[in-house]
C-alpha cells in the first residue's frame, strides 16, 4: 500500500513542518462485571453467553452505574492530575451500528468526570516531555462484529456478519489529550513514550491489565502538520485503532511523511479516518468526515449525575499509588541501569516481571538478563507482552538461583526456560525430565578431559607450549561430549591444570 | 358471575381471603366478559387464559395451606402492552415488536405477580405509547365503553377500557404526558401518575425516559391505592428510582378528607378549547370541595402555557434515541433480509414498515431537534421551560397542597375525528404534561357526566413530588361525596355491553 502513497522523507518533512498530534487512547477497565449490568467481563467466554436484557439493549431493560467503573475513573483521573467533576452526567452518543445494541452509546459529552491534567514522559535519552491531558471520561463498550466471506475480515464483500454482545457494556476510559505541539521530530517517539507511559499508570493503578494485544487499551492518532513556525493547525487525520507501542511511533511517523507529501504538491490533506496497516507500517484512507458526524448527544435520561463527593476524592487521590515514572527513577538506581536501559525495559513491557523475578530471589541483572533477552524474544516471536507468558517470575528466579549455583549453564538455563514455556512443568521438574543438569561430577569430567586431550594431541602440544587460547577447542570438545552439560569454566580449568599449564 | 366482575378489587382480596369466592372463580367470571365483551371493546391485544388461571390456581393452593395472602391475591390485572412480560407478548402497539416475547419480566410485572395478582393479558395502546386515543395501534383502536364509536383516550385506552368494561378491576398503565390519566377521565374511572420514581420503569419499554412513569387505573381510589403499595417503591435496577417507601397511600384512601386543606385551581386550566360541560362539572367539583371544608385559593403559573411545547420537544427527543434499538437485529420485526441486502438497508426497510405514522414522526421531530446547530434552540431551551415550570410548582404549592383543574379539556372525541390532525390530538394533554414534566404526583378522577353528550369528566388533582398520599386523601373524599350524592359510582351509568 506504500507504493500508492507519496512520501516525503522523514528528515525533509521536519525541516518545513512541525507536527502536531492528539491522542485518544481506550482503556477496558478491569471490573469484575460490565458498566451498566451485573453480567461478567471475563473474556473468552463463548459468544454471547455474558449478556443481559440491559446490555442486549432489550425493550424496557435499564442501566445501572458500576460503582467500580467510577472509582476506577476517579483514581485514572487524579493520577493524571486532572481535575475531578463535583457534579456530571453520562450522555447518549446516538448512531447506528448493528453491534451497539441500543444504537447509542452510554458515554459522557461536555461534562467528562476528569478534565485538565497532564502526563509526564521520559524520552530514550532521559529527557521528559509533558503531555497535557484534555480529560478521561467514562462509557460502554460496543459488541463484536465478526464479517464472514469477504477478504480479510472487512465488511465489504461479506456474505454476512456475527455479533458477540459479550464485550458490549464493558466499561471503558476514553483518555484525550490536548494537542501535542513542540516535539517537532521527536512526535512519534513521544507519542509512543505518552502510550508506554499511559499503560504503566493504568497498570500501577490496578485498574486493568491494559494489554493492547487484547484490545485492552487502544490507542487513536490523530495528526497534523504545521508550517515551521506557524500556529495555525493544519487539518487532521485520524488514524483508528493502533493497537501497539511500536505502532503508535510508526502510525505517527508515516502520517508526517504523508501529510508533508499531501501539503508540499500543494493539495489539502483531506479529514478522514485511517487505517493502520501492521505489515507495512502504512496508514490507508478509511471514512472521510465531509460532513462531521452529528451524534446528537443528550444527558443519559436514564442514569442519575455522578456527583463523587470531594471527601471520598480526596481519599480517592490519599491511596494512589507511587506514580510510574517516580517508580522507574527508583528502581533505575536500585539497579543502576541507565535512562536508555530503563527505557528499554519499559517498552519491553518487563518492569512488572523484573520487580517480581527479583523479588522471588533472583539478583537484578539476571533477572533483567532473562526478561530482557530470552523472554522478549520468546514474547515477541509470540506476539504477547513477556508477562503474558507461561512462566511465572518464580520460575525465572528459581532459574536464576540454578545458574547462581552453578547446576545450569546459560546455554541449559535456556532449555529450561523453553522447557517451561512449552509446558513440560516447573524449572527443576524440566532439568529432571530432560536430564539438564550440569555434570559436576569430578571424576567424569577428569575422563572428558583426557580423552579429549588424547584425541587432540597436536593442540595439547601447542597449550603445553603456552598457547592458552588454543584450550577453547578442547573445550568444545569436551562440552560435546558431555553433551553441553558441564561448566565451561571448569572443564577449562581442568584442561590447563592437566596441562600444567597455569591461566594467568 | 356478574357480580363478581363488579367488585372492587378491595372487596375480591377480601372474600378470596376469606373462602368466600376463588380466585380461580374470579379469573373465570373475567375471562368469561373478556370472551364476551371483548369483540367489541377491543381492549386487549393477549389474553393468557392458561397463565391466568394457573396463577389464581396458586392463590387458592396458597390460601388452603392457611399462608398468608396479601391485600390483593388472587385480583385479576391487565397490563398495558409495554411492561415486559417473560414469555407473554410484548408489542407495544407496535408492529415492530409483532411476536416478541420477553425473555424477562418487568419489575412491575415480578411485583405483582409475587403480591398474588393475577394477569388476565396485555391491553391496547397507541403505537410505543405516543397518542392520545389508542388510534395509533398497529393492531386497531378500542372502543370507549361509555360510546364504543368514541375513544378511550390515550395512550392507555386499552387498559381504562377494561376496567370500565368489568373486563377486569384492575389495570397498570403509563403516564408520559397524560396516558393514565387523560384514559381514565374519558373512561369515568380512576387514574393515578405516581411522582417519578415512585414505581421502577425497568421492564417498561421506553418513550421518553425523563417523562415515563408506570401507574394504576382503577375503578375507585383506595382500588388504585392498593395496586399503587404494590408496585411502587426502589428498585435497584432503576436507577432514576427513588430510594425511600412508598407514601402512605392506602392509609390516605382509606381515610379521605379535604378538612382544612388548601386547594389551587390553576388559573391557565380554562378558556379556549375547554368543552363547556367539562367546565361546569369542574365548577362544581371546586364548589364540593369547599364544601367539604377546603380552602380553596387561585394559583397561577405561567410557565403551564409553554408545557406542551416544552414536551413535544423532550418526548420526541428522547424518543427518536430510544427507539434506536428497532433495528431489526436482535429481536422484532425483520424485513428485506433476503441475503442481497446490507445491515443498514434492512434496519431502514424494517423501520419504515414497523413503525406507524405518529411514531415517525416523533423520531423525525426528536432527530432535528437533537441535531448540531439546533439543540440548544429546540431540546435546550425545552428544558428550561422545564425549570420554570417545576419553579411554578414550587412556588403554587406554598400556596396550596394539591392543584385541582380539568384532566382534558373535553370529553371522548369521536374514533377517526382527530387522527389526521396531531395538534388537535396533542391538545388533549394540555393539563396533564406539566405534572409530568416536573415529575409531580397526580390523579384523575370522575366528577360526573358533562350534560352535552352525557359522557363522563375527569377532575385531575396535582400533589407534590413524593407526597403521592394527598391525592389519595383529596380523591377518596370527593369521590366518596359523589357517590354520596349520584347515589352510586358514575361507571354505573355507563350503558350495559
Amino acid at each position: 500500500m506504500t507504493a500508492t502513497t507519496d512520501l516525503v522523507p522523514y528528515e525533509e518533512a521536519l525541516a518545513s513542518y512541525d507536527p502536531v498530534m492528539g491522542l485518544e487512547v481506550h482503556v477496558e477497565l478491569g471490573t469484575r462485571t460490565k458498566m451498566f449490568c451485573g453480567c461478567s467481563t471475563e473474556l473468552g467466554a463463548p459468544p454471547n453467553s455474558q449478556t443481559c436484557p440491559t446490555c442486549l439493549g432489550l425493550p424496557g431493560a435499564l442501566p445501572v452505574m458500576n460503582a467500580t467503573g467510577v472509582e476506577s475513573a476517579i483514581r485514572i483521573g487524579l493520577a493524571l492530575h486532572c481535575e475531578i467533576a463535583e457534579w456530571c452526567r453520562f450522555a447518549r452518543k446516538n448512531y447506528f451500528y448493528p453491534d451497539m445494541p441500543k444504537n447509542f452509546q452510554t458515554s459522557q459529552y461536555d461534562e467528562p468526570i476528569a478534565f485538565n491534567g497532564y502526563l509526564d514522559v521520559q524520552l530514550e535519552d532521559g529527557t521528559t516531555f509533558r503531555v497535557e491531558i484534555e480529560r478521561a471520561h467514562m462509557e460502554e463498550d460496543t459488541g463484536k462484529s465478526t464479517h464472514v466471506g469477504g477478504a480479510t475480515g472487512r465488511i465489504h464483500g461479506a456474505s454476512h456478519s456475527l455479533l458477540d454482545y459479550n464485550r458490549a457494556g464493558i466499561p471503558l476510559i476514553e483518555i484525550v489529550t490536548k494537542p501535542i505541539v513542540g516535539a517537532g521530530e521527536r512526535a512519534p517517539e513521544v507519542a509512543r513514550a505518552y502510550v508506554a507511559e499511559l499503560r504503566e499508570l493504568i497498570r500501577a493503578l490496578g485498574v486493568s491489565e491494559a494489554r493492547m494485544e487484547m484490545g485492552q487499551m487502544r490507542c487513536d492518532v490523530n495528526l497534523s502538520l504545521m508550517p515551521k513556525g506557524g500556529d495555525k493547525f493544519g487539518t487532521r487525520s485520524e488514524t483508528k485503532n493502533v493497537n501497539s507501542l511500536r505502532s503508535v511511533e510508526r502510525a505517527a511517523r508515516f502520517e508526517i511523511q504523508r501529510h508533508a507529501a499531501v501539503l508540499r504538491s500543494g493539495a489539502t490533506v483531506v479529514q478522514e479516518t485511517r487505517h493502520f496497516h501492521e505489515d507495512d507500517g502504512s496508514t490507508t484512507s478509511g471514512r472521510v468526515k465531509e460532513e462531521a458526524e452529528d451524534y446528537r448527544y443528550f444527558p443519559e435520561p436514564d442514569l442519575v449525575p455522578v456527583a463523587p463527593s470531594r471527601a471520598w476524592v480526596d481519599e480517592l487521590r490519599g491511596s494512589l499509588p507511587e506514580l510510574p515514572l517516580q517508580r522507574r527513577n527508583r528502581l533505575r538506581e536500585q539497579w543502576g541501569v541507565s535512562a536508555h536501559d530503563m527505557q528499554s525495559i519499559l517498552n519491553a513491557g518487563a518492569i512488572e516481571p523484573i520487580v517480581a523475578t527479583i523479588e522471588a530471589g533472583a539478583d537484578s541483572a539476571a533477572a533483567r538478563k532473562w526478561w530482557m533477552g530470552e523472554l522478549a524474544r520468546h514474547a515477541n516471536e509470540a506476539g504477547v507482552e513477556p508477562g503474558a507468558l507461561p512462566i511465572s517470575p518464580e520460575q525465572v528466579a528459581r532459574v536464576a538461583v540454578l545458574v547462581k549455583e552453578g547446576s545450569l549453564n546459560d546455554k541449559l538455563a535456556r532449555q529450561v526456560i523453553e522447557g517451561v514455556l512449552a509446558g513440560e512443568g516447573g524449572p527443576d521438574e524440566v532439568v529432571e525430565k530432560r536430564g539438564l543438569k550440569v555434570v559436576s561430577d569430578e571424576g567424569a569430567l577428569a575422563a572428558a578431559v583426557e580423552e579429549a586431550i588424547a584425541g587432540n594431541a597436536a593442540i595439547a602440544d601447542k597449550i603445553r607450549g603456552g598457547k592458552v587460547a588454543a584450550a577453547g577447542a578442547l573445550v568444545g570438545a569436551v562440552m560435546k561430549a558431555t553433551r553441553g552439560q558441564a561448566d565451561a569454566a571448569r572443564v577449562k580449568e581442568l584442561i590447563l591444570q592437566k596441562l600444567g599449564v597455569g591461566e594467568s | 358471575m356478574t357480580d363478581i366482575i363488579r367488585l372492587t378489587a378491595a372487596d375480591t382480596a377480601a372474600k378470596i381471603a376469606t373462602g368466600e369466592l376463588t380466585a380461580v372463580q374470579v379469573a373465570e367470571a373475567h375471562l368469561a366478559r373478556i370472551e364476551a365483551v371483548d369483540e367489541k371493546v377491543h381492549a386487549f391485544l393477549h389474553v393468557d387464559r392458561e397463565g391466568a388461571l394457573e396463577q389464581a390456581r396458586a392463590v387458592d393452593a396458597k390460601r388452603e395451606r392457611g399462608e398468608p395472602l396479601g391485600p390483593l391475591a388472587g385480583v385479576p390485572i391487565a397490563l398495558k402492552d409495554l411492561f415486559t412480560t417473560e414469555g407473554i407478548p410484548t408489542t407495544v402497539g407496535s408492529k415492530i415488536l409483532e411476536g416478541w416475547i420477553p425473555p424477562y419480566d418487568a419489575t412491575v410485572t415480578r411485583r405483582l405477580k409475587e403480591a398474588g395478582l393475577v394477569v388476565l393479558g396485555k391491553t391496547n395502546m397507541d403505537e410505543f405509547a405516543m397518542g392520545s386515543s389508542t388510534e395509533n395501534s398497529a393492531y386497531g383502536p378500542t372502543g370507549n365503553p361509555w360510546d364504543l364509536t368514541r375513544v378511550p383516550g390515550g395512550s392507555g385506552g386499552g387498559s381504562s377500557a377494561a376496567i370500565a368494561s368489568y373486563q377486569a378491576p384492575l389495570a397498570m398503565g403509563t403516564d408520559t404526558g397524560g396516558s393514565i390519566r387523560q384514559p381514565a377521565a374519558v373512561t369515568g374511572t380512576v387514574g393515578v401518575k405516581p411522582t417519578y420514581g415512585g414505581v421502577s420503569r425497568y421492564g417498561m419499554v421506553a418513550f421518553s425516559s425523563s417523562l415515563d412513569q408506570g401507574g394504576p387505573c382503577a375503578r375507585t381510589v383506595l382500588d388504585a391505592a392498593l395496586l399503587h403499595e404494590a408496585i411502587g417503591g426502589h428498585d435497584p435496577l432503576d436507577s432514576t428510582s427513588i430510594d425511600a417507601p412508598v407514601p402512605p397511600v392506602v392509609e390516605a384512601a382509606r381515610s379521605g378528607s379535604v378538612e382544612g386543606m388548601r386547594v389551587g385551581v390553576v388559573k391557565q386550566f380554562r378558556g379556549e378549547g375547554y368543552q363547556a360541560g367539562v367546565v361546569q362539572r369542574f365548577d362544581e367539583s371546586v364548589e364540593l370541595l369547599r364544601e367539604l371544608g377546603a380552602e380553596v385559593v387561585e394559583v397561577d403559573c405561567p410557565s403551564f402555557d409553554l408545557a406542551l411545547s416544552a414536551y413535544y420537544l423532550i418526548a420526541p427527543s428522547e424518543c427518536s434515541s430510544n427507539l434506536a434499538r428497532f433495528d431489526a437485529m436482535r429481536y422484532g420485526l425483520r424485513v428485506g433480509d433476503d441475503g442481497t441486502r446490507s445491515a443498514e438497508e434492512v434496519t431502514a426497510l424494517t423501520r419504515a414498515a414497523g413503525f406507524g405514522d405518529e411514531v415517525k414522526r416523533r423520531v423525525m421531530l426528536g432527530t432535528y431537534a437533537l441535531s448540531s446547530g439546533y439543540y440548544d434552540a429546540y431540546y435546550g431551551s425545552a428544558q428550561k421551560v422545564r425549570t420554570l415550570i417545576a419553579r411554578d410548582f414550587e412556588r403554587v404549592f406554598e400556596q396550596a397542597d394539591v392543584l385541582v383543574s380539568p384532566t382534558t379539556p373535553t370529553t371522548a372525541f369521536a374514533i377517526g375525528e382527530r387522527a389526521d390532525d396531531p395538534m388537535a390530538m396533542y391538545l388533549a394533554d394540555l393539563c396533564t404534561i406539566p405534572a409530568n414534566l416536573a415529575g409531580n404526583a397526580a390523579m384523575s378522577l370522575p366528577c360526573g357526566l358533562a350534560p352535552e353528550d352525557g359522557l363522563p369528566v375527569g377532575l385531575q388533582i396535582i400533589a407534590p413530588a413524593m407526597r403521592d398520599e394527598r391525592l389519595y386523601k383529596v380523591g377518596a373524599a370527593v369521590e366518596a361525596a359523589f357517590v354520596e350524592r349520584w347515589g352510586h359510582p358514575l361507571l354505573e351509568e355507563a350503558p350495559s355491553l
